[in-house]
């Protein structure tokens, strides 16, 4: 096992080696370059502006530079926010992020769990009509109404009573973090809900089952014991990509609910070509998605006895 | 005793007989199993119904209902569906110069209280061309602010919409902003120049929905503008779904947004669970260095910054400027959506050939790929059919992102996706512009939802044996 | 923070730090106040002048609003490098006399003050902070009416009342919290209706919305003009005069300020100069009336005609619109405006920001969409953007006697000889169709009606809360 995790972290470092160098790549070949702006410059302050930056060397000289200052751990200062720390950036923003994608997550892992639980049990009866359904609806309509719709409710909410019971935007105690993280989970617990149906589908018709049953088992031992282990894991599997998927793709619902996590920057260094945010925020969730993948892997392996994993 | 010795004249033919009765079903192969059993699925068919509709739809919609979807009315904007209205005919717009006093002096003071203006009242009959205002002088007022409310304001601080601000002299306000023919409610504020009086007139009235004969040229209604006069009635355009930011009709919009939508929505999912498919199945049978090596590599593509890359994508295609660039959008969309499919077709490859069956398969002597496409395949059926069904409205929503940023469909050709996402801004005021867009994805995902889970009792070895 | 001068609540230039000044051809002496403090309670003195400007123009700051010191002796030298810092010609006689040498006379020099750029830094406070100046609210020093005590990056900002600055009886406001930052508008209605934000501007979606809550609406024409820019490089298409001349008669104003744009505040396009910049005694506006085409399609098909006859059939020409759905929905109006009246095909490139800019400055384009906002009270914020040789002329428009007219009235100090050959320049952007104006700015906000005196301006702090007061 340890080596097996050993061994996977190398590679890990490997692979956020290659998106470091691709990202770099792709990013000088974009037109435009983050000290271009609405009022032009005259050609000698720019001259100036590129040496301060040392934008003015050979992109490989600049990517070597870049290389060694990520190996000590300094992501340079953002071009748009000049004085301001990347690695400051990323301290300030991922963990606001972060606690909202693994909220988000959590409530899409049991709800998944749990809906897509019933959804088979019940099969074809009211409960799995109505589950379905609501999942169609929870992919079909974009998570930016869902986020809208979800604030609007709160507002109405608070009317109603006349106070402010549950803050609409803002980010600081857990009443700020209940509505935000559910919308974000929404996508991730309708897809779970699904692979979670299908798959107990699967195991409920497993011989083993009908022995536990003719064993005389209480269902709720079956359940959890047999059903449900042996039917997570495909959930377990995407989980692993979608906690990723969900802290970076939070940038929406952080946009309507005022929440200051990393994806807006993460977007805006893109629209403003800020080379030293895009690939200190780039290595970063590289690195932390390659993290989670690596977990959930070694978790597999734990949760399936069957499956060898090298 | 002697012993019997049987020879041949011993023994006769027997006589053919009837067939017995047969209580086993034709030998099927697994695909025409599942086709029978696809066939007797009533979510299937309900679903291939709902697909063959939309086919229609955007097929032969746009024969049956040939309005020309890029066709902007600037008059008829974010109209909600309604029945054919009529427009009065009315002449073209003249600049307005508006009612100014003679002898006007300013008050060099500001006034704790001013009375509120008196005859205020329209200048002439509002249409929805521009609404004339006019009132007389309050003495000691140096200007007047003009607001508009679509109900009756309850106090000062309810006046509206604050249209404009007129100074000195003039005594008359044009207002031409989105007018439509409803009940509006003005109300006419003094002022000292800066600040406002805290009292005001007010003035109801409806404009009546105007049409000059250039623009009923314009719209088609009739080829001649002198074959109508000033104070006819004429029929306007209908709009079943109404119309959407720009005036444009939203039936045509959706209709040729289908196609766009559609095929994306189609094309784009099943090719990259294709490739997924095939690189997690890979992945997950040969396993070890093999497995390691392109599980890194999906990684790698999941992590790189997929704006970043599109803009790139875009340029590296060379789509021209405002051009639409479908097939490199589905190029782009397959290759970064292709990681997560391929991922869960691994895992479930890992948990199968496990199995004892593939163990025995291959002590009979089964090569590689017989195992692979035969065996473990279609057990992932159930995963890969749930991937393929969310895979859809991803693919539409992630076509009017990259439609947003400038790849993909070029204005005015609209999407299903992009339409939502004009859709969303007016949701409160003028809903009908989300909700049929949002409505026809919705459709589609549960076709294709219906289709999986048709797909799934037929192809799903392990639920074949239910039944 | 607080420059030389101010303006009151009507717009009139008042004394900032500076208590009195005098002005001549070559010389603007500001004698600065002996209670003007800085947030730690040491004196606002000449020298913190002197020293922020010479950082303004120092080629290695390479800072892009170095161009508005110009008009300071040496100044437009020091930042091409030609001469040291210590050139500037603005000199601290003493710790509260500011003595500044002008290039040329200037007219409009002491306005000009009001700008950002020419606030002061305290040199000792600067270099203790080195490179992390102004990266928190620690690292700044503040002379206004209000100083940063909190700033959390992208989520929230307070401000109370400084307490040191010199006019501190007159403001009735204790402190200012920004504590939602947010691009979402609807979320920031949303905030509003919750009672947690006073003031929050809106857009075209939102207000109806605002409407039916029955909040108070208020409306504030901001100053920026906005235009169509074409690309007058050799080649193009929209080179061709008859061509521009054909979509200037195309064209109705009315309608986009009515009807797409259809926010209150907003007015139609007819000029580069908008309405509020001041002529010799009344406004600009009145006083030259801006040249109007009005929507005539038989001279619009007329022109066409002639461009067709001296380039050849009019290639599909390209409009370069940012990502911003405001202004895609511009450019899909535009583009359906000129397909249906003239029959000429109009791509729209939507680029984001960056790639946008460098289409522009690279020239790949037919049109695009622009806009600009004024930097300082005077007729030359806009007049100079079409001259061949500012920068930010991006279609690269070149008439010499567009060029004369310019360096006229930068030299001039005759308010009716500038006025009148801006007035001729207006005439000539008209003739020429260099640009299509669209419409001047108008921006949409709510603000809770128990506070009065905030005070919108074109030009400098904008919202400005000095005055403002909270009735209960």
């Amino acid at each position: 096992m340890l080596a097996y995790t050993l061994k996977r972290l190398f590679a890990g470092v490997i692979t956020v080696w290659f998106i470091a160098t691709a990202t770099f790549i792709a990013m000088h070949q974009v037109p435009g370059d983050p000290l271009m702006n609405d009022k032009a410059v005259s050609a000698e302050i720019r001259a100036n502006l590129e040496a301060k930056y040392g934008l003015d060397k050979p992109v490989t000289e600049q990517y070597f530079i870049f290389l060694g200052n990520m190996l000590s751990g300094d992501f340079g200062i953002s071009f748009t926010q000049q004085n301001r720390r990347v690695n400051d950036i990323i301290r300030d923003h991922f963990p606001i992020s972060a606690i909202l994608g693994l909220l988000a997550i959590f409530f899409a892992a049991t709800g998944g769990v749990l809906w897509g639980a019933l959804t088979a049990i019940y099969r074809n009866r009211l409960p799995d009509i109505v589950i379905m359904f609501l999942v169609i609806l929870g992919i079909s309509v974009p998570s930016f109404v869902f986020a809208a719709l979800g604030q609007l409710f709160l507002v109405n909410l608070n009317s109603l009573f006349g106070q402010s019971i549950i803050p609409v935007a803002g980010w600081g105690t857990i009443w700020h973090m209940l509505m935000p993280s559910m919308v974000l989970g929404l996508g991730t617990m309708a897809l779970l809900t699904r692979l979670m149906r299908s798959s107990m589908l699967e195991v409920v018709n497993e011989d083993y089952i009908k022995t536990a049953r003719a064993k005389g088992l209480s269902p709720t031992r079956i359940f959890f014991r047999h059903q449900l282990r042996n039917a997570i894991l495909p959930v377990i599997t995407v989980l692993g990509p979608q906690i990723a998927a969900i802290t970076t793709g939070g940038f929406v619902v952080e946009l309507v609910f005022a929440i200051p996590g990393l994806g807006r920057y993460f977007v805006q260094a893109v629209q403003q070509l800020d080379y030293t945010v895009i690939m200190g925020t780039t290595v970063f969730y590289g690195a932390f998605l390659v993290l989670m993948v690596i977990i959930v892997d070694i978790l597999y392996g734990f949760i399936d006895p069957r499956v060898r994993l090298s | 005793m002697s012993l019997f010795e049987p020879t041949a004249a011993h023994f006769e033919p027997l006589a053919r007989q009837e067939k017995t009765e047969q209580i086993t079903r034709p030998s099927l192969s697994y695909w025409q199993d599942a086709w029978v059993r696809l066939k007797k699925n009533t979510r299937a068919i309900i679903s291939l119904g709902i697909i063959v509709l939309l086919g229609l739809f955007t097929l032969i919609g746009p024969l049956l209902w040939s309005v020309n979807p890029a066709l902007q009315n600037l008059n008829q904007v974010s109209q909600a569906p309604s029945w054919a209205k009529s427009a009065v005919v009315i002449a073209p717009y003249q600049r307005w110069n508006g009612i100014r006093l003679d002898n006007y002096t300013n008050p060099d003071q500001t006034f704790t209280s001013l009375p509120a203006p008196t005859g205020f009242s329209t200048a002439d009959t509002p249409t929805t061309q521009r609404v004339r205002l006019a009132w007389d002088q309050v003495p000691g007022a140096d200007g007047y602010n003009v607001y508009r409310n679509n109900r009756a304001p309850r106090d000062f601080n309810d006046l509206g919409l604050p249209l404009g601000s007129t100074y000195g002299d003039e005594l008359s306000y044009e207002d031409r902003l989105s007018l439509e023919p409803r009940e509006y409610y003005y109300s006419l504020v003094p002022t000292d120049g800066y600040d406002e009086y805290e009292v005001y007139s007010q003035l109801i009235l409806t404009p009546a929905l105007g049409l000059t004969p250039d623009e009923a040229v314009e719209r088609e209604l009739i080829t001649d503008p002198h074959e109508v006069n000033i104070g006819d009635y004429l029929t306007i355009e209908f709009h079943p779904l109404g119309t959407d930011y720009l005036g444009r009709d939203m039936l045509a919009r959706l209709m040729e947004g289908a196609r766009v939508s559609l095929f994306i929505g189609i094309v784009a999912p099943f090719l990259f669970v294709l490739v997924g498919i095939i690189y997690g199945g890979f992945a997950g049978y040969f396993g070890g260095r093999v497995d390691g090596l392109l599980m890194r590599f999906a990684e790698f593509v999941v992590a790189l910054p997929f704006l970043l890359f599109m803009i790139l994508f875009k340029i590296a295609f060379g789509i021209g400027p405002g051009e639409s660039g479908i097939m490199p959008m589905l190029l782009a969309l397959v290759l970064l959506s292709w990681p997560s499919t391929a991922r869960l077709v691994r895992g479930q490859v890992l948990q199968i050939r496990e199995e004892g069956y593939i163990e025995a398969a291959r002590l009979l002597g089964a090569k590689d790929h017989y195992l692979v496409l035969r065996h473990i395949i279609p057990n992932t059926m159930g995963v890969i059919l749930v991937t393929l069904t969310f895979a859809v409205p991803a693919a539409i929503f992630t076509e009017a992102f990259l439609s947003f940023i400038g790849m993909g469909v070029a204005p005015p050709t609209p999407s299903w996706g992009s339409m939502c996402n004009e859709g969303v801004k007016t949701m409160l005021s003028h809903p009908h512009e989300l909700i049929f867009p949002a409505l026809l994805i919705s459709i589609t995902v549960l076709a294709f939802n219906l289709l999986g889970d048709g797909l799934t009792e037929a192809l799903d070895s392990k639920m074949r044996s239910r039944d | 923070m607080q420059g030389l001068v101010r303006y009151d609540r009507r717009g009139k230039v008042i004394p900032g730090v500076a208590e009195r000044w005098e002005m001549d051809e070559k010389t603007a002496t500001f004698w600065l106040r002996e209670d003007a403090k800085w947030s730690d309670g040491k004196p606002v003195t000449a020298h913190d002048f002197v020293f922020a400007w010479q950082r303004v123009v120092d080629p290695m700051t390479a800072s892009e609003y170095a161009f508005i010191l110009a008009p300071i002796l040496n100044a437009a030298e020091i930042n091409e490098g030609k001469l040291p810092v210590s050139q500037l010609g603005a000199v601290a006689l003493d710790d509260r006399t500011l003595q500044v040498k002008l290039a040329r006379p200037t007219a409009y020099f002491v306005k000009l003050t009001v700008f950002n750029t020419f606030y002061p830094i305290r040199q000792d406070f600067f270099e203790s902070r080195g490179d992390q100046y102004a990266a928190e609210a620690i690292d700044l020093l503040y002379n206004g009416p209000f100083k940063l005590t909190e700033w959390t990056h992208s989520a929230s900002l307070k401000m109370v009342k400084n307490e040191h600055y010199w006019d501190r009886e007159n403001i009735t406001l204790n402190a200012i919290n920004v504590d939602y930052i947010t691009a979402d508008t609807r979320a920031r209605l949303n905030l509003y209706t919750d009672g947690k934000i006073a003031f929050t501007r809106l857009d075209g979606e939102t207000y109806k919305d605002a409407l039916s809550q029955r909040f108070r609406i208020r409306r504030f024409t901001t100053g920026s003009t906005f235009f169509l820019e074409y690309n007058h490089r050799p080649g193009k298409p929209t080179g061709n005069r008859n061509l521009r001349k054909a979509i200037q008669s195309v064209f109705d104003p009315d309608e986009m300020v009515n009807r797409v744009l259809a926010t209150p505040g907003n007015l139609r396009g007819e000029s580069l100069f908008p309405v509020w910049i001041n002529g010799v005694n009344d406004k600009f506006r009145k006083e030259y009336p801006a040249p109007q085409a009005g929507y005539n399609i038989k001279e619009a098909k007329r022109y066409l005609e002639l461009a067709v006859k001296e380039r050849g059939p009019i290639p599909p020409l390209v409009l370069l619109v940012s990502d911003s759905p405001t202004a895609t929905k511009q450019g899909e109006y535009i583009q359906g405006v000129l397909l249906n009246k003239l029959g000429i095909e109009l791509k729209i490139d939507v680029q984001t920001f960056k790639q946008r800019l460098a289409k522009m400055t690279s020239g790949e384009f037919d049109i695009v969409g622009a806009g600009w906002g004024p930097d300082f009270d005077d007729i030359l914020t806009f007049g100079d953007l079409f001259a061949s040789w500012n920068m930010n002329n991006r279609g690269r428009y070149n008439n010499p006697e567009y060029d004369r007219l310019v360096r006229l009235t930068m030299n001039s100090t005759d308010p009716k000889t500038r006025m009148d050959a801006m007035g001729n320049a207006q005439q000539i952007l008209f003739d020429d169709a260099v640009i299509l104006p669209q419409y001047e700015q108008g921006v949409i906000y709510l603000l809770n009606p128990k506070i009065k005196g905030v005070a919108r301006r074109v030009i400098g702090p904008d919202p400005d809360f000095t005055y403002a007061r909270i009735v209960p």
